[in-house]
């Protein structure tokens, strides 16, 4: 497809990225970034997470601002609520970047995004977690998104445009495929 | 004797036992001596599964003088050995001679369903009444394999624990070999010595020397009375009744197998088998995790095991306090592997067991497909099952295990038959 980035604007500096990319290209250590996120307990199952830094391009990069997020858990767990469940945050991941993919993806490819919605359920089975059932894994059964996509583009144009931010998305990698995990202690 | 047709004549008997292994045995023998008139149907040989259904070089993991069966202890000139599977099954066969156990080998039970106030059972070799059944046909009748396995590609080679007998079945080139029990590491071993380069996925396992302080890791077992431990003293039961078996071996030499001396020999460790997309293996990324709940679990084990021994005064007769090194994992281990490019040809499903009970016709069974019962005795009246693991003691599936349980559940069929005889007294009185 044609690339149109005068009379489309999705809000996404598509020149920026594809600059960037050429420039990581020749540095590619400039490349390896680390995600970082604090915690502290609060009380009961309520933590409190704080964003701020991170490492990237070389250096060490700090948000405009720090970013704080309760996680508790609901009023049916005996739980005080005091913020969303850690699973529901990883929907939030999900979607924030798989929506970002597809705004980008759709400037990228010139077309024009009027509206995009998300909605995303994850199923699990508490067994798990209880420990009732062995067989039950602890984590998401399964994860299901689904998009309302308003835009200037045909169905099909639509469609591989959220099939490739799926194909570019750390989140839905993370989700997908094994990582390793190493926790430690002090 | 040809098969004899449902609803005509069937022989009586007061209680049926269902399968000729040592639990089996054990159980005939205290029958015997309450005078309990009783069967035990076998469908092969006596000690079939020990004969037929386990890998060549299997030995078994305790040592030679704790395999004692009611009244007949280990007299060999081993007691520190340990038994292979023909040995094995040649001292369950010599016990059933010893003790005249009434077997009927070469009897497949075809069904099991009530009938009247007692049990039909009917075989290819004819139909039984009785008054009461027990199940002694053991828990591993069947593999369990995960389901992911039907989305490996057609190419690899595919086996079960309960099918493998040697490394000369498999193709030449890598093996996968999913599970981390004793099975799964003994079978890694062998196979990766016969020249097939081992990966070994790892889940959740239970970590053993197999000496600790000079003596056998099943000594410590047993004098700690860990062995003993009974249903009613433990907590969530369903955990430990799944857990996998030790990671040990015997040998002569007596060596310690675990994941580090694994991987000494070259075998690669990869965590949990978790999917199979396309062509491709995944392994969860909790390998660390795994290992170190391991380490942690056998560490407190053996730390009770030193508490024991200087509370008993026996620190002074053993060996001094050892400790061992961490399971090493990679910096960077394998999460994902291609299994369409040649480098698998093979995967050994060491995954675990089941019991099969197609041919039980009574709703005795949880969600599970397991029998629901406390401590052997089942929620249905003169139905009873032996040697599943934890059945009522930790020691439940070892061979020196069925003694004590078969001794408890044969007082149970005692008072069942002496109960329903009294009923039907009452029935007749009136």
């Amino acid at each position: 497809m044609e690339t149109q980035p005068n009379t489309i604007d999705n809000g996404v500096n598509v020149e920026a990225l594809l600059g960037a990319r050429e420039a990581l290209k020749q540095a590619p250590e400039a490349a390896r970034f680390a995600w970082r996120a604090a915690s502290e307990w609060v009380r009961g199952t309520h933590s409190r997470s704080t964003i701020d830094g991170f490492f990237g391009l070389g250096e060490e990069q700090r948000h405009r601002q720090a970013y704080s997020f309760d996680s508790d858990h609901p009023e049916i767990f005996a739980a005080e609520d005091q913020g969303p469940a850690p699973v529901e945050y990883l929907l939030v991941g999900l979607a924030g970047c798989l929506t970002a993919g597809i705004a980008s993806v759709a400037q990228n490819r010139g077309v024009q995004l009027r509206s995009v919605r998300a909605t995303l359920e994850a199923g699990m089975d508490i067994q798990g977690i209880l420990g009732i059932d062995g067989d039950v894994r602890n984590g998401f059964d399964s994860v299901r998104v689904h998009y309302e996509i308003d835009a200037d583009a045909s169905d099909e144009d639509i469609a591989a445009i959220v099939a490739q931010s799926q194909k570019r998305s750390a989140v839905f990698d993370v989700l997908t495929n094994p990582t390793d995990v190493m926790v430690t202690v002090a | 004797m040809g098969p004899i047709n449902i609803g005509e004549r069937a022989c009586s008997t007061d209680v049926i036992v269902i399968g000729a292994g040592h639990s089996g045995l054990a159980i005939s023998r205290f029958l015997t001596r309450r005078s309990i008139d009783h069967l035990v149907l076998e469908r092969g040989e006596v000690g079939n599964a020990w004969r037929r259904d386990r890998w060549d070089s299997l030995r078994l993991l305790t040592p030679n003088w704790m395999c004692r069966l009611p009244g007949y202890a280990y007299e060999g000139d081993d007691p520190d050995g340990y038994m292979g599977k023909d040995e094995v099954a040649g001292l369950v066969s010599a016990y059933a001679d010893w003790i005249g156990a009434p077997v009927r080998t070469g009897t497949t039970v075809q069904s099991v369903s009530a009938c009247g106030d007692g049990y039909r059972v009917s075989t290819d070799q004819g139909a039984w009444k009785c008054r009461a059944v027990v199940i002694a046909s053991g828990a591993f009748n069947k593999a369990s394999v995960p389901a992911l396995a039907s989305a490996v590609p057609g190419p690899i080679h595919q086996v079960t624990s309960l099918d493998y007998k040697n490394p000369g079945q498999l193709p030449e080139g890598g093996v996968l070999v999913v599970g981390a029990s004793a099975t799964g590491l003994q079978l890694a071993g062998e196979i990766h010595d016969s020249g097939r380069p081992v990966t070994l996925a790892v889940g959740e396992h239970v970590r053993m020397p197999r000496n600790y302080r000079g003596r056998d890791i099943q000594w410590w077992m047993l004098v700690t009375g860990k062995l003993d431990e009974c249903v009613g003293d433990m907590e969530d039961i369903d955990r430990l009744r799944r857990l996998p078996s030790p990671q040990l071996v015997g040998t002569p030499e007596q060596s310690t197998l675990d994941l580090n001396a694994l991987a000494e020999r070259g075998v690669r460790l990869a965590g949990r088998l978790a999917g199979v997309r396309g062509s491709r293996a995944q392994f969860s990324g909790s390998l660390r995790n795994v290992c170190a709940l391991a380490d942690l679990k056998m560490n407190r084990l053996l730390a009770s095991f030193d508490d024991w021994a200087e509370r008993t005064g026996y620190a002074s007769a053993v060996d001094p306090r050892q400790r061992y090194a961490p399971t090493r994992t990679d910096t960077s281990p394998v999460l994902d592997m291609d299994l369409g490019g040649g480098e698998i040809r093979s995967i050994v499903w060491a995954t675990g067991y089941r019991p099969d009970y197609r041919w039980l016709d009574l709703p005795i069974l949880d969600r599970k497909g397991q029998i629901r019962h406390d401590g052997g005795v089942v929620d249905m009246p003169g139905v009873f099952v032996l040697g599943l693991p934890f059945l009522r003691r930790r020691k439940s599936s070892f061979i020196h295990g069925a003694e004590d349980d078969a001794r408890d559940i044969s007082r149970a069929v005692h008072l069942h038959l002496n109960r329903a005889a009294s009923m039907r007294a009452m029935r007749i009185a009136v």
